[in-house]
């Protein structure tokens, strides 16, 4: 750093102390070392879990790793996978900056599928480009209006949004059954009763010179614009206020409810757009297949990003990585396809047991530090 | 309706089955809901029951399947709901540990548990529970087949008053609400608020395992991973609408049975074109009841004033 640049009277030595030793601080109190212990103890229990059932644990974790970062063929499928994660992760964190608990982001990511493949059986004959944007809008209307309706019923009814988002999943699944069995049935789907295809000429294509579809692209670009909107916006603000303490909020003046609506409306919105990526990118059409568990692990992406837009990005790559890593699981050792889901189940209770371990009340920080000086 | 006739008992066979089904359906409800009764009425909320109620239910068709007899299910999904209701109440009694995000944390891993565990016994078909024969009186087949009743439906429908008596006469009943209306009471009062609440959340685990037990063991009496779809949770829903009263939730489990049977009913009578729209009817029917019952302004009056559902 260039030394003329920093004013005189702030000494750069002490300055750049006192931050390491906050960062020490932060680490031994146990804002770092308490969800980095409760990712060993999820693998030291899931690598009983598989042991008992007569795998060895390490044989496990190192196909796991092969299979989400090992070669590049399965990287991109990892890619694949963590582009709506970022999406239904962002789901649940919208709305969770002020302190709502969202877990419905599998119904708005299939109300948002549902809306893409219509919109295309009404707009044939326009351009790739429009039908795509066309798509893109209408899945982020479909499912932000979803969860939008979670936060108006939280806001003027005092509806438990947990609940009630959840009944709406049930209801969006069962609206998708109906739909593409009967209105939007596409006659030449017998097996697997979907809507019409989309066109191949109207589906995303891949990235230049990797094997990754703009999915992708659309999630980093919603994690980026969140973070943007959440920590750097005098929106953000308003929401830090409204989740620490609402009715402060209120006295204070910001309309709450237009707030959490609209922080919904845009998680929705995010999980919308993941199924126009699953339909406009993976499948063609919109089935049952969009019913894929995307929406359950998003609620694990956003709580441990702890809500944080930035880190829902490379939270949702390791967690698209071991869904990715499942099907290796099952031809390698027999294991059931669910045991990507004990997994993530055995991380999400000890990610959140961890809380307890954070801050000023882990035992490591009332250890005595030297000390660097009175500050 | 051109198809009504199907049946000798045409449009009459509709609130017919919806009876029986209401009878047949409500038993997972009736005890999950009792459980997280007692659960939310200590001020904690269990939203983690619908993973208790998929885990016990695999727990209670494997027991059942291996040990020949479908009481020992019952006994080992009771006792899967106690452990997973002890891993609730455990978590929650931590600092900072929030207990809705343990509950879906918590039905996350019990429904992926039970998928893994319950692989081998998706073929096998296990021994049934007994069910009573009240329809004696009839000749006509779906009257009898509505009045099936099964022993853990009329278990549950006794424990519904015994458990309202408990609350509002016993000492343990008292102990209970005071720690739910207010832990700083109960806590000058010398009571262990911490353990009333994990007892309490045990408690509601093994009801809302014996629930479980009823869906693998008797209706629909099999273990596939599509069993349970939500009673768990409309159960916790449903609690709320029945304003934290074990009888008013024996009313509202048979509401909802009605409501869960309404597709397969219209179905019997040939009207199965809107099949999954009226599989949204119980789903529907609990948000409308959340709407209704809830207020923007305050908390129900009944509420647990440390619960923390509403705010």
């Amino acid at each position: 750093m260039d030394a003329s640049l920093i004013p005189e009277t702030t000494a750069a030595p002490p300055s750049a102390r006192r931050i390491s030793r906050a960062f020490v601080a932060r680490v031994l109190s146990g804002h770092v070392l308490a969800p980095l212990g409760a990712v060993v103890f999820t693998l030291i229990v899931f690598g009983v879990f598989v042991a008992l059932a007569g795998v060895s644990p390490l044989d496990v974790y190192a196909s796991m790793y092969r299979g989400a970062f090992g070669t590049w063929f399965s990287f991109q499928n990892t890619l694949l996978r963590a582009a709506p994660l970022m999406l239904t992760g962002l789901c649940a964190a919208l709305p969770a900056r002020l302190g709502l608990i969202v877990i419905g982001g599998e119904g708005a990511l299939v109300v948002g599928g549902v809306s893409a493949a219509a919109t295309a059986m009404v707009l044939q004959g326009v351009s790739p480009l429009t039908m795509q944007l066309s798509m893109a809008l209408a899945a982020m209307l479909g499912g932000g209006a979803w969860i939008g309706a979670v936060g108006a019923l939280r806001s003027y009814r005092g509806v438990n949004e947990t609940i009630s988002s959840l009944l709406l999943t049930y209801i969006a699944i069962a609206l998708l059954n109906h739909l593409v069995e009967g209105p939007l049935k596409d006659p030449a789907s017998l097996n697997k009763p979907s809507t019409p295809h989309i066109g191949e000429a109207n589906m995303l294509g891949t990235l230049p010179g990797v094997d990754v579809h703009w999915g992708l692209v659309f999630g980093v670009a919603a994690c980026a614009f969140s973070y943007v909107l959440m920590d750097r916006s005098v929106f953000g603000f308003a929401a830090k206020i409204v989740g620490g303490n609402a009715r402060a909020a209120r006295l204070s003046g910001l309309n709450v409810p237009r707030l959490v609506i609209l922080a919904c409306f845009m998680g929705g919105a995010a999980a919308g757009l993941a199924g126009m990526v699953e339909v406009s990118a993976v499948h063609g059409t919109a089935n049952v297949s969009l019913v894929a568990g995307y929406g359950y692990t998003g609620i694990l992406v956003a709580f441990l990003a702890r809500h944080n837009p930035l880190y829902v990005m490379p939270v949702a790559l390791v967690l698209g990585g071991i869904n990715a890593s499942g099907g290796l699981l099952q031809r390698t050792f027999g294991l059931p396809d669910a045991t990507v889901s004990v997994l993530q189940g055995i991380l999400f209770v000890s990610i959140l047991a961890s809380e307890s371990y954070r801050g000023s009340e882990f035992s490591l920080a009332r250890l005595r530090l030297p000390s660097w000086g009175r500050s | 309706m051109d198809a009504a006739d199907a049946t000798a008992l045409g449009v009459w066979g509709v609130p017919l089955a919806l009876l029986g089904g209401a009878i047949r359906v409500s038993t997972p409800f009736l005890f999950v809901s009792l459980g997280e009764c007692i659960t939310e009425r200590s001020g904690r909320v269990n939203l983690g029951l619908e993973g208790t109620l998929v885990m016990a239910a695999m727990s209670a068709y494997g027991a059942s399947y291996l040990s020949g007899s479908p009481w020992l299910g019952v006994l080992a999904a009771g006792t899967i709901g106690a452990v997973f209701g002890a891993l609730h109440g455990f978590l929650c009694g931590r600092p900072r540990v929030n207990d809705i995000a343990v509950g879906i944390a918590l039905m996350l891993f019990g429904i992926g548990l039970a998928f893994f565990l319950g692989k081998p016994l998706i073929q096998p078909s296990a021994p049934h529970l007994p069910a009573i024969s009240l329809g004696f009186f009839s000749d006509v087949p779906q009257v009898r087949s509505a009045l099936e009743v099964n022993v853990l439906f009329l278990l549950g429908v006794a424990l519904a008053p015994a458990l309202a008596w408990m609350l509002s006469r016993t000492r343990w009943g008292l102990i209970l609400r005071t720690v739910g209306e207010s832990a700083e009471a109960a806590r000058a009062l010398g009571y262990d608020v911490g353990s009333v609440r994990f007892w309490a959340t045990v408690a509601g685990g093994v009801l809302a395992g014996i629930g479980g037990s009823f869906l693998s063991l008797y209706y629909p009496g099999s273990w596939n991973e599509g069993l349970s779809s939500g009673q768990g949770l409309m159960a916790v829903a449903l609690v709320i609408f029945a304003r934290w009263q074990p009888v008013r939730c024996l009313w509202a489990s048979l509401l909802f049975g009605g409501a869960s049977a309404l597709g397969p009913a219209l179905q019997s009578i040939g009207i199965g074109s809107g099949y999954y729209l009226f599989n949204v009817a119980p789903y529907a029917l609990t948000l409308v009841i959340l709407v209704l019952s809830s207020s923007a302004a305050k908390a129900a009056a009944a509420q647990p004033a440390e619960l923390t559902i509403q705010r």
